[in-house]
């Protein structure tokens, strides 16, 4: 199964829920499944047979989800709100604005870089 | 996706979607257009003279510090001409505002201005550290407030300025705004969104970044690579506000323009007259969440210590008079206050805070200068 490596950084104060580190280098599925499930279905049972997976190529959201479940150490709800970053979380991909990106449905690509920066933080 | 490019230049790559005008530029055009509306702010509100003496509230937190590199900036650029001073408060909290106060220190040698540091400490002989341990969380927030404020006025009455400017942006006004209204606090509405305050004995105080969005200002600091610290208050948490907060993010979120609405609308409430003043009543409660209103109601001075007042002790002599008697809440309400009254006379030993002299001229310390 091919990935992706990429890396992922941490500002105003956000670090504080990834276990105080700043920066991250991961390697996420170039494919994923639909609804985000970053752990591996669970195998067929003869009462419950394998559904088939739809998939999609690994995009922002994937990975906001693939954070939550392995990197988040605490209060997931300062995170992530209906499957997306709370509000007054701003997104970089590549040093841009992931407004003019497409947000979540950024198809992600080998070496990218995104960068997550809470405003939530006292001035 | 081709990369899109600047509506401003239409020659440089767009970075980001400004949240007021939804406009995306690059990250040069970014810059000018932030910096100068931040200008045309101080243009047009007639901020500052020729010659002043102007302290930056600086807490090392994202928005002071760009204020403090936006102002350095501004005053260069477009020749103000005025002396620009970093004032810190030392709340005196382990873990929160000594690393935080690093970060102003680093700040004075990068933006190579003077830097004054007041802490609660020597002014009140009380940090917040040890007042949360005898008043527990509760009311920490009402302490530290009071005291902030009253030390604001202090060290820049120390540093001899004309003029205190905060890093409040637009969406702590809106936030506010939001705050009395939920609150009921109609009075409070317009002069919450003034931009610059003054009252008779105080030193102006204004918002440069009344119009700045928070989103704008993050982007600014890491686009510049600014230093800044990003860690809440250990004992911070003002429930209503963080709610107020959240609730302003959503509406954000669902149409950018919200901020701003809600700072005008702010601004276009009108009260009449006879509402106000029977808000007046009320508005005897000291504890505000908003700067600007105190002015109003401050006539008078304080008899221990000199602060402006509206009784016959300020604020923060009562809090410390409760404090330094053990009966640290009861300087908090009216009823807690009686009972303290009724419980004694002042002891002739009490703590107190130094006599308050409204600026006059010369500073009155030796401003720490770089090394
Ligand atoms: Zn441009
Ligand atoms: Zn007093």
């Amino acid at each position: 199964m091919s990935t992706i490596s990429l890396k992922i950084e941490f500002g105003g104060g956000l670090e504080l829920l990834f276990a105080n580190q700043r920066s991250y280098s991961l390697s996420i599925p170039a494919i994923v499944p639909t609804n985000n499930r970053t752990t591996p279905t669970p195998p067929p049972t003869p009462d419950q047979p394998q559904e088939p997976v739809e998939t999609k190529p690994a995009d922002v959201t994937y990975l906001i989800h693939h954070m939550r479940d392995h990197l988040l150490k605490e209060r997931e709800e300062l995170f992530i709100e209906d499957d997306t970053v709370r509000p007054g979380i701003l997104v970089l991909i590549n040093d841009v604005d992931w407004e003019l990106e497409g947000e979540g449905e950024y198809v992600l690509k080998d070496g990218d870089e995104v960068v997550f920066i809470s405003t939530l933080h006292g001035g | 996706m081709a990369p899109r490019t600047c509506a401003l230049c239409s020659t440089a790559k767009a970075m980001l979607k400004r949240p007021k005008t939804g406009q995306q530029i690059c990250r040069e055009c970014f810059f000018y257009v932030f910096e100068t509306e931040v200008h045309n702010t101080i243009t047009q509100s007639k901020l500052f003279r020729l010659g002043d003496r102007v302290a930056i509230g600086a807490s090392g937190g994202k928005d002071s510090t760009v204020l403090a590199y936006v102002m350095k900036t501004l005053n260069e650029r477009h020749n103000y001409g005025l002396d620009l001073f970093l004032l810190s408060i030392d709340e005196g909290i382990t873990g929160y505002r000594d690393d935080s106060l690093e970060t102003v220190k680093r700040n004075q040698q990068q933006y190579d201005m003077p830097l004054k540091i007041l802490s609660y400490d020597e002014l009140y002989g009380w940090t917040m550290d040890a007042i949360v341990e005898q008043v527990g969380r509760k009311n920490n927030c009402t302490f530290c407030g009071v005291f902030r404020r009253q030390a604001l006025d202090r060290g820049a009455a120390m540093l001899a300025v004309d003029h205190i400017v905060t890093g409040h942006n637009a969406d702590d006004i809106a936030e506010t705004v939001l705050m009395n209204i939920m609150r009921g606090d109609i009075a409070r509405l317009g002069r919450c969104t003034s931009i610059c305050t003054q009252g008779e004995d105080t030193i102006r105080r204004s918002k440069p970044f009344k119009y700045a969005y928070e989103k704008e200002i993050v982007m600014y600091a890491y686009f510049k690579k600014l230093d800044y610290f990003s860690t809440e208050c250990i004992y911070s948490p003002d429930a209503y506000r963080g709610h107020a907060r959240a609730f302003l993010k959503d509406l954000e979120a669902a149409r950018p323009s919200a901020i701003i609405d809600i700072i005008h609308s702010g601004e276009a409430f009108e009260v009449r007259e006879d509402v106000k003043a029977t808000q007046r009543v009320q508005r005897k409660d000291p504890f505000s969440l908003c700067w600007n209103d105190w002015f109003m109601c401050l006539s008078e001075t304080c008899q221990r210590c000199g602060y402006m007042s509206s009784n016959e002790l300020c604020k923060a002599c009562t809090l410390l008079e409760g404090l330094e008697r053990g009966m640290a809440n009861s300087g908090i309400t009216d009823r807690g206050r009686k009972k303290m009254e009724a419980d004694g006379p002042t002891p002739n030993n009490l703590r107190t805070i130094p006599f308050y002299n409204p600026p006059s001229g010369n500073p009155a310390v030796t401003i720490e200068t770089l090394a």
